[in-house]
C-alpha cells in the first residue's frame, strides 16, 4: 500500500514548478487557499485534508472537492462525471464543489471529443469515490473500535448501526488521511440498488450561473494590462502576406500597432494560420483597425479550389472502382445478372461548426512561461502547440479551461489559442485574441464534403441481394499530412464499414480526395454523410420494392447477431469489441420501439405531411428516429414532431441525455435545411448567419420526444449519436410528404425553405 | 461626452461614439453577461434592454444609446432571480448557456408586452435569438412557465 501522496505534492516538494504569479481579474475559477504554497496546477482537491485521488479531496468542514477534467461545452459532463464520484462516495451533492482541471497529463486524456467522457472515465470516477469511502469507513471503525465490516455509509456519514454511532465525512477526514490508500482490489463498489445519483441524474452544477450571466466563458476572461487582438488571416489556406500597409489602421482610435504573424509550416495542424494582427485597447478598436488594413496576398496552390468543380470531381471518382475497405461475397457477379439494379448519388457539402462563442483566447507569456485561458475542448493539445510555437517546454504552459460557448469539435483544435500565446510573447504583455463570426465561418476546420455512390440489386421479393457503396471525401488526417487523401479507419468506421445489414454480397469502397481547406471533426463527423446515404438509399429501396420502410429496414438489419469484423479494420471508437460488440439486436429494438412510440403506420397523414425513419449506431450508441414534416405549396417545411429512441447502455444522467438528443435534432435540422460551406478560388463564400444560416426557433422541431432504453450495457456516447439518424429520417420524411427525393444537401438548394 | 444609465447607474463615455454598446458594456464596464455572437444583429446573444426595449447591443452605437437607460442581465433583478430566470432553471433550458442571457432578455421583453404569448407569438419574438445547442423547445416551455408565474 502506498502512502497518501499525489503528483503535484511531490512536485511541490522537489520544487519542480514555480507559480507564474499572474493576477487575474474576472477569472475566478480557482479560489486561492489562505495558507501554504500553491502551484499553478494545484486544485483545492490536491490541498484538501483527505486526498486519495487526483479527482477528489475532502476537507474537515465536510466539503467534497471534485475535479472536472473534461471540458464543459453544454453536454453537462462537468456535472455528470463528478456525480459518479459523489454517488460512489455516498456524498451529499449539496456539499460537493466542482473545480475545473487545468490541462495536465495526470488526468489522462482530456480531449473532450468523440462522445466518450462518461464511457472512458466512469470507472475512474467510481474508483475515486470508492477509495475515499473505504478510507472514511476505516477511520470511523478505528475510532469506534469496531470492525470496518460492521460499518457502512449513509448520506455524508459513516454509520455503525448496532451501536447507533454516526460520524460525518468532515470530522473523519483528518484521521482517514493518515491511513494508507487502498488498492483497487480492496475496493467494494456499490450495488446498483444503492445508487443515489447514477441513472437519476442532476441538472448542471452551473445552472444558476448560466441563467444569471455570471458564467465565465473564454470570451469573458480578463486580465490586468491585457490588450486585444484581431487577426486578418490569409483568405486562402496556405496563403502568405505579400505586402501590407497599416497606415490607415494605425489611425483608428485605440489601435496600438500591427504584428505580422508567420504562416504555418508544412501541414496546418493546430498552428496559427498567419496574417496580420491588429493590437488595440479594446475589441471594437481591433476590429475597426483590421478593416482599414490593406494586405496583398500570395494565395498559393489552393487558389484553384472551387466547390462546384470539386463536387463533380468527387462524384466522378465515386463512379469508378476505388479502394475496397470491406467485402463479402461477390456483388459484381450479382449486378451482372438480370434483375433490378438501383443506383443513387448522395452529397453533403462542407459544414461549419458555428458555435455561438467564436474562437477566443487570452494568453500571458512571462518569464519563459505561458499561461492561457481558453474555451478549449483539448487543453493538453493547447499545451503542446503553445510550447511548440513559443519554443518552451510543455510543462511551462499552463492552460486554464473556461466554460465553452459551444464546441461541437471546433474547439478541439487550438490554433486560436496558439495565436494568443504567440502575440503575447511578441507584445510582452497579456493578449486576448478575439475572432469575429466571419473569422469563425471562414477559417473553420470543416466537416468534410462527401460524395457517396450507392448501388443495390433487388431480388424478386424486393430484398437486396447485392450492395455496393463508395464514399469519397477529403480526410481529417490531411490537416497533419497534406498528402493524405483516403479515409482513415477511424472515420470509415463511422457508419460505413459497419453497415449493419445482413447482406450476402457487400462491397464497401473509399476513393481519394485532396483537401483544400482544413478538415476537422464536427459533431457526429463522418456518420452524418454515411448515415444520410445508407439510410436514405434504404428508404428509396423500400419504396422501389413497394414495402413499408420500417419493415424493410428491419429486414435488412436481419436477425439479432454480433457483426463479424474479421478482415476489416474497425476501431470501434477505441472501445474493445468484447465490452462493446456491434449488436444488431439493439438496433432492431430501438427501430421497433421508435415505430411504436411514433405511432408509425397508425397516425393519419394528410396532404403535404409525411414521416421518415432512420436507424444508426455511432459512438457505440444505437439510435432510431422518426421525423414528421409538413410541407406547404410554397415548399415551406415545418417539423411538428420528432421521436427518438436511444440505447446508450447505462445512462448516468437521463436529463442531460434527453437534452443532448433534443439538441441533436436541431443541429441536424441545420444540416438538412441550410448547412453548406462553399469556396470560390479557394476563398470561403460564407461569412455569418445570413449566408450560413442555422435553425431558428420556428424552423427547429416543435417537439422532440426522447425515449431511453433501460440497459445494463456499459455506458456509451450521447453528445453526437442523435444527429446522423435525424438527418436521414428528416430527408425521408420530405419524400414521404412531397414525393421529392433528397440526395443533395442542403434542401434550401432544392427549393425548400 | 456620452451619458448613459446602465443598470441604474449614470456613466459617461468619451471614446468612439460609433463603438457598439456591447463592447462598451463588456470591455469598458466589465459587464460580460451580454455576449458577442455575430456582431451584426443576427444572433441575439448580445440582447439588452434600452429604455425597456429588447435591443441588439452589438449594432447599437454609443451615440444612439446616449441619454437612455440600459438594462443588462446583471441589472435585470436586484433580489435573486427574475421569474423568467427561475423558469429557465425550472425547465433546465441551458446547455452551453452562451446564448441564454440574450434569450432571457428577449423573453423578458416579450412577457412585458404580452402576458400570455401564443406559440406563434413566441416564435416571432424569439426568432432573432439563435441557440446552436438547440434548446428551443425548452425556451418555449420556459416562456410559458414564466407567463404563468408572472400573472
Amino acid at each position: 500500500m502506498s502512502p497518501i501522496e499525489n503528483v503535484s505534492r511531490r512536485r511541490f516538494l522537489t520544487g519542480g514548478i514555480i507559480a507564474a504569479g499572474a493576477v487575474v481579474l474576472g477569472v475566478h475559477y480557482y479560489p486561492k487557499l489562505s495558507s501554504g504554497h500553491r502551484l499553478p496546477h494545484d486544485t483545492n482537491a490536491d490541498h484538501a485534508t483527505l486526498h486519495p485521488d487526483v479527482y477528489l479531496g475532502i476537507d474537515p468542514d465536510g466539503t467534497v472537492w471534485i475535479v472536472a477534467s473534461r471540458s464543459e461545452m453544454g453536454t453537462t459532463s462537468r456535472t455528470t462525471l463528478p456525480l459518479v464520484v459523489a454517488d460512489e462516495l455516498d456524498a451529499d451533492w449539496k456539499r460537493v464543489k466542482i473545480e475545473q482541471a487545468l490541462g495536465d497529463s495526470r488526468y489522462g486524456d482530456q480531449n473532450t471529443d468523440g462522445s466518450h467522457s462518461i464511457r472512458s472515465f466512469y470507472d475512474a470516477m467510481r474508483e475515486a469515490g470508492a477509495t475515499a469511502r473505504f478510507m472514511l469507513i476505516q477511520a470511523a471503525a478505528h475510532q469506534w473500535g469496531v470492525p470496518a465490516t460492521e460499518c457502512e455509509t449513509d448520506l455524508h456519514v459513516v454509520v455503525h448501526r448496532s451501536t447507533d454511532r454516526r460520524a460525518g465525512y468532515g470530522e473523519l477526514a483528518t484521521a482517514a488521511a493518515k491511513l494508507p490508500v487502498p488498492k483497487r482490489e480492496e475496493l467494494k463498489l456499490k450495488p446498483k440498488s444503492a445508487w443515489r445519483y447514477v441513472g437519476k441524474g442532476q441538472v448542471s452544477y452551473d445552472l444558476e450561473a448560466l441563467v444569471s450571466g455570471k458564467a465565465i466563458y473564454g470570451m469573458d476572461a480578463r486580465m490586468d494590462g491585457m490588450v486585444y487582438a484581431s487577426v486578418e488571416h490569409p483568405p486562402v489556406l496556405g496563403g502568405k502576406v505579400k505586402s501590407y500597409d497599416d497606415k490607415e489602421a494605425l489611425k483608428v482610435g485605440g489601435v496600438r500597432q500591427t504584428v505580422p504573424m508567420e504562416p504555418f509550416q508544412q501541414a496546418p495542424g493546430f498552428q496559427p494560420l498567419g496574417g496580420i494582427a491588429v493590437i488595440a485597447d479594446n475589441t471594437w478598436a481591433a476590429f475597426q483597425g483590421r478593416k482599414k488594413l490593406n494586405v496583398s496576398w500570395n494565395n498559393g496552390p489552393n487558389e484553384t479550389y472551387n466547390s462546384d468543380a470539386y463536387k463533380n470531381e468527387l462524384r466522378e471518382t465515386s463512379h469508378k472502382p476505388c479502394k475496397v475497405v470491406r467485402n463479402i461475397g461477390d456483388a459484381d457477379a450479382v449486378f451482372a445478372k438480370d434483375g433490378k439494379v438501383y443506383e443513387a448519388d448522395y452529397y453533403v457539402p462542407l459544414l461549419a461548426h458555428a458555435s455561438m462563442e467564436p474562437m477566443v483566447a487570452l494568453a500571458e507569456f512571462k518569464d519563459g512561461k505561458a499561461t492561457v485561458w481558453a474555451p478549449t475542448q483539448n487543453p493538453q493539445a493547447v499545451q503542446d502547440i503553445v510550447a511548440k510555437e513559443l519554443g518552451i517546454a510543455k510543462e511551462d504552459v499552463i492552460c486554464h479551461v473556461t466554460l465553452l460557448g459551444g464546441g461541437f469539435g471546433r474547439k478541439s483544435k487550438p490554433d486560436y489559442v496558439a495565436e494568443a500565446a504567440v502575440l503575447s510573447k511578441k507584445m510582452g504583455r497579456p493578449v486576448k485574441v478575439v475572432w469575429t463570426r466571419e473569422d469563425d465561418i471562414k477559417f473553420d476546420y470543416y466537416n468534410a464534403v462527401a460524395s457517396m455512390y450507392m448501388k443495390a440489386a433487388l431480388g424478386t421479393d424486393g430484398k437486396a441481394t447485392a450492395w455496393l457503396q463508395r464514399s469519397v471525401f477529403p480526410p481529417i488526417p490531411s490537416i497533419f499530412d497534406v498528402n493524405a487523401v483516403y479515409g482513415d479507419p477511424a472515420h470509415l468506421q463511422q457508419g460505413w464499414t459497419d453497415i449493419p445489414y445482413d447482406l450476402p454480397n457487400l462491397r464497401i469502397e473509399n476513393g481519394p480526395a485532396k483537401a483544400h481547406v482544413r478538415i476537422g471533426w464536427l459533431r457526429s463527423v463522418a456518420n452524418i454523410y454515411h448515415a444520410f446515404a445508407i439510410q436514405c438509399f434504404t428508404d428509396e429501396l423500400a419504396h422501389a420494392a413497394g414495402r413499408d420502410p420500417v419493415d424493410y429496414l428491419l429486414e435488412l438489419i436481419g436477425n439479432p447477431r454480433t457483426i463479424d469484423f474479421r478482415g476489416v479494420e474497425y476501431p470501434n471508437y477505441g472501445a474493445s469489441m468484447e465490452a462493446y460488440p456491434w449488436e444488431t439486436g439493439r438496433l432492431r429494438r430501438v427501430t421497433q420501439m421508435v415505430a411504436e412510440k411514433s405511432g408509425w403506420g397508425k397516425r393519419k397523414h394528410g396532404k403535404g405531411t409525411g414521416v421518415g425513419i432512420a436507424a444508426h449506431r455511432s459512438f457505440l450508441t444505437y439510435v432510431a428516429t422518426v421525423v414528421e414534416v409538413e410541407v406547404n405549396d410554397q415548399g415551406e417545411v415545418r417539423i411538428p414532431r420528432v421521436d427518438t429512441v436511444l440505447d446508450a447502455g447505462l445512462v448516468v444522467n437521463p436529463e442531460a441525455t434527453r437534452a443532448q438528443f433534443e439538441g441533436a435534432a436541431v443541429f441536424g435540422t441545420s444540416v438538412v435545411r441550410t448547412g453548406e460551406i462553399t469556396a470560390t478560388k479557394g476563398v470561403i463564400n460564407q461569412s455569418n448567419f445570413h449566408d450560413f444560416p442555422v435553425a431558428r426557433i420556428g424552423e427547429a422541431p416543435y417537439e422532440t420526444k426522447i425515449y431511453i432504453v433501460d440497459s445494463d450495457a456499459p455506458p456509451a456516447g450521447v453528445g453526437e449519436p442523435g444527429v446522423p439518424p435525424f438527418v436521414a429520417a428528416f430527408c425521408n420524411a420530405i419524400f414521404s410528404a412531397t414525393g421529392k427525393r433528397v440526395r443533395d444537401l442542403p434542401i434550401a438548394k432544392l427549393g425548400f425553405s | 461626452m456620452i451619458q448613459v444609465k446602465v443598470n441604474g447607474v449614470e456613466q459617461s463615455f468619451d471614446g468612439d461614439p460609433g463603438m457598439p454598446l456591447l463592447w462598451y458594456l463588456r470591455d469598458v464596464l466589465g459587464l460580460t453577461g451580454s455576449k458577442f455572437g455575430c456582431g451584426v444583429g443576427l444572433c441575439g446573444a448580445c440582447t439588452v434592454h434600452v429604455n425597456g426595449q429588447a435591443t441588439r447591443s452589438c449594432v447599437t452605437a454609443m451615440r444612439d444609446a446616449a441619454g437612455k437607460e440600459v438594462t443588462t442581465i446583471e441589472g435585470l433583478e436586484n433580489n435573486g432571480l427574475h421569474p423568467v430566470q427561475k423558469a429557465w432553471k425550472q425547465i433546465n433550458v441551458p446547455q452551453c448557456g452562451y446564448c441564454q442571457v440574450g434569450q432571457i432578455m428577449q423573453a423578458v421583453a416579450l412577457l412585458n408586452s404580452k402576458k400570455r404569448p401564443t406559440d406563434h407569438e413566441i416564435d416571432e419574438a424569439m426568432s432573432g435569438n439563435i441557440c446552436r445547442c438547440g434548446t428551443y423547445q425548452r425556451v418555449r416551455a420556459a416562456i410559458k412557465a414564466a407567463a404563468g408565474e408572472m400573472t
